[in-house]
């Protein structure tokens, strides 16, 4: 059996692999957080709970009224992000003017309140969600074994990571939105409807977590506290890679996956903390974050 | 922008009147004095539990409330302090107190090193970033040996204090846990009356204008961020001799966002408004307990409906109201 | 003539501070109007308030016949009223072409791309730069240019020479009068008196928060002495 570093290549790429799975989660959410920052300046602390509803949202769509994994993938973002920008518009929009950290204490109670409900309706266990028959099995690549849906995450986020970057950097939305985020009493004062783009953006935010969830919805399990899992590394993620870089965020994300996915071959025990010791590290040499331009 | 700490404008304004000092004083009486007799009508568990969670939030809120740093981490202190001094206490076999200063050495410590880390960024990275280092101190605790893991350290003896009075008896242990609240609280007001405090204030109002002074911000955040943790540890430490076991509870994130949500019920940047937070939440949390309704989702409303109407809690409101003003109460916005 | 846009008793606050106390003044349609007095006596103040920028106001602002004072932020562009600020507010994360676009296109009768990259060859040469990697005088330029595109009558102008070399400034003069030409109806407030007096036809002269005087250009020379007093220049 081929070894490297004293470890049989197969467990190693099989890590690798799961590493940059996990990678696609991170780099999904530390996106949408990147965003709704930019321009609403939240930290949307519900974004694991968005998150959670795009899995469960796939979940019942197919309990309750049979539809398939794929016109999940459309809908439940679109369901979660019209939740999103009610929230937004009703709720969050008030908070504009205050300190920036009553905007991360509010997404905060709203993400305990989604979970809380999720988990009185559901319970707190997890549950199975099948792989989509298409993508069900997997292909043998000669050095390792790769599970179909796995190889399929990985593809779809990354092409929806560069479709929301092409958005933000290349189209006539995304110049208002980095406009927007540098000036927004400006770009309003030009004739460009800012309330309705910041509910956008968090719409749009959220609908990107809820894809996030239901890509994840058959790799992890179905559980009300898959959000608040996920989150708080998404944050390190997040102050590792600096917010005011689209791509950076997508490329801490990956990066910081990959790192825990080699941690678990090399040092499993670390595994779980890796990511917050990368960020501490980071903090102590570039407090900005690597990619990070706001001090 | 309306900052996150109603700030007063002018010196004039903090000045509290002759009869604010009054009221003031009259209250603190009463209340001691409540806490004194309350054994009487209370179950004193209640009671401690109450007096652990109100001194956790008032050194949650030396921080947020006389710093402007809001620390998404506090459960790392008060938990870890627990986990130290249920280890010293039951493996070590120390007196209590030792026990409990031995806790706040390793709150101090922890403090430190979280503090030295956090304090590069500000405003709502501090947040994430104390919040992601509690949850990898969390993931510690999970694994260490000595934090028996899911189990938790259970049957921690109270001992006798100073090798002498048996703190098995509630009433003494009721009364050891007033007495530390009581110097806690102590602490606390002359941390903040102090020139250090004052210092921390005028960051706080503008931190630019300070580091112009020639202060050295970080240092002064830092001293204010361990003294913050050590305070917490006091109330953990505590706590795991009032309930006899410590728990991964105690240090998981939504510990912290629990403090904050006491800190903010009773009114962030006020003396006493978080022990009526604490009060609140545990006597909610009481109640709940035998429903099987969960409290987390209580928790997060009450917790959006205080950020959207009612950011200056309850304390805050009552100053700001038409009685607290008559009072003489500093009138802030 | 007839008047574009109608300001009379005009109040504005910034918080606590009361900084305008009952403005009166009157911009008829094609004409230019220049804003003159001392600094911190309310020109911008004045400027921001007419686009709706600062809120809370008092008094009341009719364009062409409308009543500005409901008029949210992002509709007043759409009314017909284009804003170049002090600062101009170039954005660093859009190229030169893009902050050309951003404004919308709210009426017909506005420059197309192509006329405006004719009237400023340098921002066309310019275009996928970044647009704060303009030199100052640049991105006034381009400031006034993503304006004219959008077919606004009335060009609100905050300064336009603040800091720029006598070349450039020369040159946005004749951008201007360019524009009076089309027949655009311009409102701003200028420092450089020379400037102004080869612009403008009428000039408000501000103190304290209100217009104390109102002159056609041709009283200029004869009112010199007292404005240099006035003004402290």
């Amino acid at each position: 059996m081929t070894m490297i570093f004293g470890i049989p290549l197969q467990a190693f790429l099989g890590q690798l692999l799961i590493g940059l799975i996990n990678g696609s989660f991170y780099a999904l959410l530390s996106l949408g957080l990147a965003v709704i920052f930019g321009l609403l300046r939240v930290i949307n602390f519900a974004h694991g709970a968005q998150y959670m509803l795009g899995a469960f949202a796939a979940m019942l769509l197919l309990q309750y009224f049979g539809i398939n994994y794929w016109f999940a993938l459309v809908l439940a973002p679109v369901i979660v992000g019209l939740f999103g920008a009610l929230i937004e518009r009703t709720l969050l929009s008030r908070l504009y003017k205050l300190d920036h950290l009553y905007g991360l204490l509010f997404t905060f109670g709203l993400a305990l309140t989604i979970e809380g409900t999720f988990r009185y309706l559901y319970g707190a266990a997890g549950q199975p969600y099948s792989v989509p028959p298409a993508l069900a099995g997997g292909t043998n690549l000669g050095f390792m074994f790769l599970p179909i849906y796995r190889g399929w995450v990985v593809v779809v986020s990354l092409i929806a990571c560069i479709g929301t970057w092409l958005l933000i950097e290349k189209t006539k939305l995304g110049s208002y939105l980095r406009a927007a985020t540098e000036n927004p009493v400006l770009v309003q004062a030009f004739g460009v409807n800012v309330p309705m783009l910041l509910t956008l953006t968090y719409g749009l935010g959220a609908a990107l977590a809820a894809f996030a969830g239901v890509l994840a919805a058959p790799v992890y399990q179905v559980s009300p506290l898959m959000g608040s899992n996920i989150i708080i590394v998404v944050f390190a993620v997040v102050v590792v890679g600096g917010m005011g870089s689209i791509m950076g965020a997508i490329l801490t994300g990956y990066m910081l996956g990959i790192a825990e996915g080699l941690t678990k071959v090399f040092y499993p025990e670390a595994s779980n903390i890796v990511i917050f010791v990368i960020m501490a590290i980071v903090l102590l040499i570039r407090p900005a974050g690597l990619f990070g331009r706001d001090a | 922008m309306t900052d996150l700490i109603h700030s007063t404008t002018s010196a004039k304004r903090t000045e509290r009147s002759a009869t604010a000092s009054m009221t003031y004083a009259i209250f603190l009486a009463a209340g001691l004095a409540f806490l004194v007799i309350a054994p009487a009508f209370f179950y004193p568990i209640f009671l401690m539990k109450l007096l652990c969670f109100a001194l956790f939030a008032c050194a949650f809120n030396l921080l947020l409330g006389y710093t402007g740093l809001l620390s998404f981490g506090h459960a790392t202190f008060f938990g870890g302090a627990a986990y130290f001094t249920a280890h010293a206490v039951k493996e070590w076999g120390l007196t209590p107190e030792l026990g409990i200063l031995l806790g706040v050495a390793g709150a101090v410590v922890l403090g430190l090193v979280m503090g030295f880390v956090a304090i590069r960024r500000q405003g709502i990275y501090f947040a994430m970033i104390t919040l992601a280092l509690s949850q990898m101190f969390y993931f510690f605790c999970l694994q260490a040996e000595f934090t028996r893991g899911e189990d938790g350290i259970q049957s921690v003896p109270r001992g006798h204090l100073f090798g002498l009075i048996d703190l098995s008896q509630p009433t003494n242990m009721y009364y050891f846990v007033l007495a530390v609240f009581v110097i806690g609280l102590l602490i606390i007001w002359r941390f903040i009356n102090s020139p250090f405090g004052m210092i921390l204030k005028s960051i706080r109002e503008n931190e630019a204008r300070a580091t112009s002074l020639g202060y050295s911000v970080a240092r002064y955040k830092l001293g204010a961020f361990v003294m913050s943790a050590a305070l917490a540890g006091l109330a953990g430490g505590v706590k795991a001799l009032v309930f006899q076991f410590a728990t991964l509870t105690d240090v998981t994130w939504q510990m912290s966002g629990e403090v904050i949500l006491m800190t903010l019920l009773g009114g962030i940047g006020t003396l006493i408004g978080p022990i009526f937070g604490a009060g609140l939440v545990v006597t909610l949390q009481n109640y709940l307990a035998t429903s099987d309704f969960p409290v987390t989702i209580i928790t997060g409303v009450v917790f959006m409906v205080c950020v959207l109407l009612f950011r200056r809690g309850i304390i805050g409101e009552f100053y700001a109201s038409r009685l607290g003003r008559k009072l003489g109460f500093e009138h802030r916005r | 003539m007839k008047p574009l846009l109608q300001v009379s008793n005009l109040n504005a606050w910034y918080g606590e501070s009361h900084v305008l106390h009952g403005v009166d003044m009157t911009v008829g349609e094609g004409e230019t109007i220049t804003i003159l007095g001392r600094n911190g006596v309310g020109k911008t103040t004045t400027l921001r308030t007419i686009m709706g920028i600062i809120r809370e106001r008092k008094g009341e602002i009719r364009f062409d016949g409308k009543d500005m004072l409901s008029v949210p932020l992002h509709r007043t562009a759409h009314v017909g009223l284009g804003f170049v600020p002090e600062e101009r507010g170039i954005f660093s994360t859009l190229t030169v072409e893009e902050n050309l676009m951003l404004p919308p296109v709210v009426a017909d009768g506005g420059m197309s791309i192509r006329e405006i990259y004719d009237l400023f060859p340098n921002l066309e040469e310019r275009r996928s730069s970044p647009g704060t990697k303009l030199s100052g005088g640049e991105q006034q330029m381009l400031a006034i240019a993503r304006i004219l595109r959008t077919g606004v009558r009335l060009l609100v102008l905050d300064e336009p020479t603040e800091g720029l070399a006598p070349v450039i400034v020369q040159r946005i003069g004749e951008v201007l009068k360019k524009l009076k030409e089309r027949g655009m109806t311009v409102l701003l407030v200028e420092q450089n008196f020379r400037f102004a007096s080869r612009i403008a036809d009428r000039f408000y002269l501000m103190d304290h928060g209100r217009m104390v005087a109102d002159f056609p250009v041709a009283e200029l020379p004869a009112r010199m002495d007292k404005l240099h007093k006035v003004l402290g220049v």
